[in-house]
């Protein structure tokens, strides 16, 4: 961890009792869910991280505590440092406040994350999904979530499959 | 299958004006299919008049499920959905992804492949900028300047179809390298490329630039300022053109971008202004600095190899499998089983032509990655498109669209 980092990384650790991980000269700071918006709020102020580069999650089923990670990426124009955030979230349904109030380009991506993976962000003010249509059942990116595939209708079985489409039911 | 729902107004009553339930204002769909939308994007607009009060996107019609993809496939397999994202910058896409892939690694890439690698993807950058020019043009009714362009952008595919065997979909940037060195017809035609190519900007800037018509329609519409870009994560010229000065080839060189000079186009650093013109601008010259960089890069191509030796991770050329054991025993490895990356996750990115172009890779320990992220400029250059088009007509509304230079393969992935 070089000298930019560290200052940053002990006021994080101080206040919010943080821990941080060092990979490949990338900072990844662990912070508690009901403190990410005090969190990103007092990087984007003091510290200058006008960039919300990333907004993801990765799902670790079947592990359960935690199941997810929500994942900021930050970047810091005026120092060119940047700054990954970690949000470790438990159980099925897990919900994790929003960030729009610091950095509007979490509204997308914070729906694309509830879209994905059924986190949901507290206080949205847009929840609906984003990629997916509106009132498909799951979440895709979830590791519980089958790749599954269409099987190919051929002329040996094409009534068969026929069958099973939805105006056959009708 | 999820039940066809009718459409109520409750659904949208957080994202348009109290009027819109009035009466006084009119709901209209712009798109899904549209010419000037650029591909599969629905545009909610709520009018007034013709005045643009509300203009929410709609997007997710090209959603593919290529993140979800990557997970089943192993690295170097899942490198081809990377081309699907952005089909105007393939080469870009692979480059960023491999970045990513070599990073989380560590592996390394020899000096040759480097510098075919910026080439390859200054030359898409132009290409990209190309369709750009084109498709913009053709929403501004100049028709003439989308045919030029895309004669010019012609010669680049035919230079990616030299090397690759492929005009869109490359793949030939690898992990540890590139696929195979470049032919000897290589040189030659980016040579008559850059000799041509200035000659064709300066028209291009004969038949817009200055035009009163096209003035007209671009000055002081759609106006961005830098503050309101960054909170939207706006990166790439359109967040130029705003008056940032942020290209991560000069913020974080890779692939030996130091050692090139060129200059990063910025507007307006004093007014921050960034409407259409502006945003159309940085483009213009942003050829011109991508051509200087082929040309630097050309003339610095070093020889040597141009894959990585490391053997764990890079598949060995044809000859030596013929011969050596090892040889078969990695070329069978790497092709069934993949490679294995640490457990561990990097972000890695790249100035794309849109923007930042960042991969999140986590690996599990195995062959395959536990998951891929792309984070992708346009879905956030288009989020911010509420904004900017408030208050402007329904066909400044398209002139805005078209200026931000967004690709729906690269939003809905």
């Amino acid at each position: 961890m070089d000298k930019k980092h560290e200052k940053i990384v002990q006021a994080l650790q101080e206040k919010f009792s943080a821990t941080y991980e060092d990979f490949r000269d990338e900072v990844h700071v662990f912070i508690k869910a009901e403190q990410i918006v005090e969190a990103l709020t007092l990087l984007h102020d003091k510290y200058e991280f006008e960039l919300l580069s990333a907004l993801t999650a990765t799902d670790y089923y079947p592990q359960q505590t935690p199941r997810f990670h929500v994942v900021y990426q930050l970047s810091s124009l005026a120092k060119n440092i940047t700054l990954q955030l970690r949000v470790p979230v438990n159980g099925d349904q897990p919900k994790v406040p929003t960030a729009t109030r610091v950095y509007d380009t979490a509204n997308w991506r914070e729906r694309e994350v509830f879209d994905m993976f059924g986190i949901q962000f507290e206080g949205h003010p847009d929840p609906r999904r984003i990629l997916s249509p509106e009132g498909m059942e799951g979440h895709p990116l979830r590791k519980d979530f089958p790749l599954g595939y269409e099987e190919p209708q051929f002329t040996f079985n094409y009534d068969d499959i026929d069958l099973k489409k939805i105006y056959a039911k009708e | 299958m999820a039940q066809i729902e009718e459409v109520n107004y409750e659904q949208y009553k957080h994202l348009v004006s109290e009027r819109a339930f009035t009466g006084e204002t009119m709901l209209l769909n712009m798109g899904p299919q549209h010419p000037s939308t650029h591909g599969v994007l629905r545009m909610l607009l709520e009018l007034d008049g013709e005045t643009v009060v509300n203009a929410i996107p709609d997007i997710g019609y090209l959603h593919t499920g290529i993140e979800k993809n990557m997970e089943a496939k192993t690295y170097l397999k899942a490198e081809v959905m990377t081309d699907r994202l952005d089909y105007m910058n393939t080469t870009g896409n692979n480059l960023a992804y491999c970045m990513a892939v070599e990073k989380l690694v560590g592996l390394d890439v020899p000096p040759r492949a480097q510098a075919i690698r910026v080439i390859l993807t200054e030359l898409q950058r132009i290409a990209s900028h190309l369709v750009f020019l084109g498709a913009f043009g053709l929403d501004l009714a100049a028709m003439s300047v989308f045919l030029y362009c895309f004669r010019e952008r012609e010669m680049i595919l035919d230079i990616l179809e030299l090397c690759s065997g492929q005009r869109m979909m490359t793949t030939y940037i690898r992990p540890g390298g590139v696929w195979r060195d470049v032919p000897e017809e290589f040189e030659p035609a980016v040579r008559n490329f850059i000799k041509i190519f200035p000659k064709r900007v300066d028209e291009y800037e004969a038949l817009l630039t200055k035009n009163p018509i096209l003035l007209d329609r671009l000055v002081g519409i759609g106006i961005l300022d830098a503050q309101t870009a960054l909170s939207h994560g706006v990166t790439g010229p359109t967040l130029r053109a705003s008056g940032v000065d942020w290209d991560l080839r000069k913020a974080r060189p890779y692939m030996g971008y130091e050692q090139y000079d060129f200059n990063v186009p910025v507007r307006n650093r004093d007014s921050r202004k960034g409407d259409t013109f502006d945003r159309y601008i940085v483009h213009i010259e942003e050829f011109r600095e991508s051509l200087k960089i082929v040309e630097q890069a050309l003339n610095k191509l070093p020889k040597g190899p141009v894959q990585s030796e490391n053997r764990k991770f890079v598949p060995p050329p044809r000859a030596e499998i013929g011969v050596s054991m090892e040889a078969l025993i990695h070329h069978f490895k790497l092709w069934t089983e993949g490679f294995p990356a640490p457990k561990a996750s990097i972000y890695s990115a790249v100035e794309s032509p849109r923007g930042e172009l960042g991969v999140y890779l986590e690996g599990d320990g195995g062959p395959k990655p536990h998951r891929v992220h792309m984070r992708t400029p346009s879905f956030d250059n288009l989020s911010v498109i509420n904004k900017i088009t408030q208050g402007h007509l329904v066909a400044d509304l398209v002139a805005i669209l078209a200026s931000i230079d967004i690709v729906l393969g690269d939003i809905d992935r």
